[in-house]
């Protein structure tokens, strides 16, 4: 189902948290929400859910306008950041409240369930309760819970942001899976830069309430609308009028065309890659991302003065 | 350790449970004495008299009344105060906590005031031919009024802590106000709502001074266990006065251990 957000906006007792917000998210595609934290991202997560009314504009699904329907009535599927899993419950019960609500006959609920269960590879811990799991399995629980009544659009709110880098790496590829599986039309939200390129197919960058780009991963990367997008999605350093990344940077032991004297700090090994950062005469800090081979060719150490050559840059309209 | 302080954490318990043994326990035990100096009989002979016995009926009354009154009450202003959004919420909550603060003999003057026959509601139930003062709805109207802080306060705090995202889930799972309430917010507060009707039952028990002035204290009839220990009290029946108040005692040490019994389930 495709949504539509025209025009919102919505504040809180003087807070602007959405201006004039327009969002078009495609039928069966999977959207991130990226932005810094108080950005008003959640808050139109929870606009598109019906958990909040906007101050004004519009929200339509398949073109139908939802703005006022409530949240129950929406048939979204909402997974937040702290799981809100209901504590006296045990995980089936969790994941079978929806359908109790919608009074499915017994047979046909747990069956749902079992699927649910195996789905989310927690078929031995149904009897448990939520305080019993660990951290990636509630959210998992809190996952099938919303998936139980075949909700129209999954939205799910910072939804790995509590876990440890492992489990939240393997919770992102099982996410991305699972869309592909079941083909509901999902919008995720985070301000983890890495998930949302990673994982989406659309990228809305939302800041100060308002959305700076939407567009494909490529596109936010390499075509970035303004030095917000441009600084958000990735590092970035400014020479001069220019914003340049550390990968377009060339690195040469002596003078050449168009290059600049740089002064290298500091070269970190991670893996293939050497972080080598480095300061230019005037002051500035310059973050350079090369290669272990053209390091160890460079010889590069800490005190050396190099020479910067930047292939690609951009310049933005003041 | 060093002896110091091993002495003067000594010196310190020893202390506190002087204080405790000389306010509490001693007092509380000398009553346990007096009542079955003499054995059983006359005990049991003092708190079944039909004085005695209507006065324990009346007090249980009161209990039965005003606790399911506060309890609903007691949540509804918890919800309204934690989740609603509203104006003058910081003046209400001031107001739930009046009672805490004023002196019971006001709280029944002021009823008196209001309900008594020259009160401003009390001239138009009179006519209506309904008694509010020197008779049960005053007392109930008394002990309603001192215990109605105790839910409110015990649930405030759970509700905030638990939070809206359970809440909020609930309804995008499709459950309606009243089912997320009864399925979601009730069970989770369960515990601070557990607490608040024990605390409740425990002052509406041990109720005396605004239920003493709007009852009339008539024996037999708006005289409750508290007032029937003061009426036996100056009436020189000792004998009768010990013996009610080891009731009213037993009835509050089973209040205080249904407390600790839900302690320890809250606990596991």
């Amino acid at each position: 189902m495709a949504i539509d957000v025209r025009n919102v906006s919505k504040s809180f007792s003087g807070f602007q948290a959405l201006d004039d917000v327009s969002l078009s998210v495609p039928d069966g595609s999977l959207t991130a929400l990226l932005g810094p934290s108080g950005g008003g991202k959640s808050t139109l997560l929870r606009v598109i859910a019906g958990l909040e009314a906007p101050d004004s504009g519009a929200v339509l699904f398949s073109g139908e306008t939802v703005t006022t329907l409530p949240a129950q009535e929406r048939g979204v599927g909402f997974v937040f950041q702290h799981y809100a899993a209901f504590k006296h419950m045990t995980v089936r019960d969790n994941i079978a409240f929806g359908l109790k609500i919608r009074r499915r006959p017994k047979a046909e609920v747990r069956d749902r369930v079992d699927e649910l269960l195996a789905l989310v590879h927690l078929t031995g811990w149904a009897d448990r309760y939520p305080a019993q799991l660990s951290g990636g399995q509630r959210q998992r629980m809190a996952l099938a819970r919303a998936l139980a009544v075949a909700p129209r659009v999954l939205l799910l709110d910072e939804p790995f942001g509590a876990l440890d880098a492992t489990v939240r790496k393997e919770l992102r590829d099982w996410l991305r899976r699972l869309q592909e599986e079941v083909h509901v039309t999902t919008i995720f939200v985070t301000h983890d830069q890495e998930e949302a390129l990673e994982v989406a197919q659309q990228v809305a960058v939302i800041n100060a309430g308002r959305i700076e780009q939407t567009g494909t991963p490529d596109d936010l990367y390499e075509r970035p609308a303004n030095p917000f997008v441009m600084g958000f999605v990735g590092p970035v350093s400014r020479l001069g009028d220019a914003w340049v990344r550390p990968h377009d940077i060339e690195v040469l032991d002596d003078h050449a065309d168009g290059a600049i004297e740089a002064l290298i700090e500091r070269v970190a090994r991670v893996g293939f890659e050497v972080r080598v950062e480095s300061v230019l005469g005037d002051g500035t800090a310059v973050p350079i991302l090369t290669t272990r081979d053209r390091a160890d060719e460079l010889e590069l150490r800490p005190g050396q003065i190099v020479w910067l050559r930047v292939h690609r840059e951009r310049a933005f309209a003041a | 350790m060093p002896a110091s302080s091993r002495a003067s954490r000594l010196t310190l318990r020893a202390a506190a449970l002087g204080y405790l043994a000389a306010l509490l326990a001693i007092p509380v035990a000398m009553v346990f004495y007096r009542t079955f100096e003499h054995g059983l009989g006359p005990a049991w002979e003092a708190v079944t008299t039909p004085a005695a016995q209507h006065a324990f009926w009346l007090t249980v009354t009161m209990v039965a009344i005003a606790v399911p009154l506060n309890t609903i009450f007691g949540v509804g202003m918890a919800l309204a105060l934690v989740r609603g959004r509203w104006r003058g919420k910081t003046l209400v909550s001031a107001i739930v906590d009046l009672p805490f603060a004023v002196s019971p003999v006001v709280v029944g003057l002021a009823l008196i005031l209001v309900y008594g026959n020259t009160g401003w509601i009390g001239t138009w139930l009179a006519s209506n031919g309904i008694r509010v003062i020197f008779s049960t709805p005053g007392m109930v109207l008394a002990t309603v009024f001192v215990s109605l802080p105790f839910v409110v306060r015990e649930v405030v705090p759970v509700l905030r802590e638990i939070g809206v995202e359970q809440e909020d889930a609930a309804r995008t799972l499709g459950a309606s106000a009243a089912q997320t309430f009864w399925r979601i917010t009730l069970p989770a507060i369960r515990w601070g709502v557990a607490y608040g009707v024990i605390l409740t039952t425990a002052r509406a028990l041990g109720e005396f001074g605004a239920v003493a002035v709007v009852s009339g204290k008539i024996e037999g009839q708006t005289e409750t266990m508290t007032l029937f220990v003061e009426q036996r009290f100056q009436a020189f029946d000792l004998t009768g006065a010990y013996a009610a108040s080891v009731v009213l005692a037993l009835l509050a040490l089973a209040v205080i251990g249904t407390m600790t019994l839900l302690d320890r389930r809250k606990e596991n």
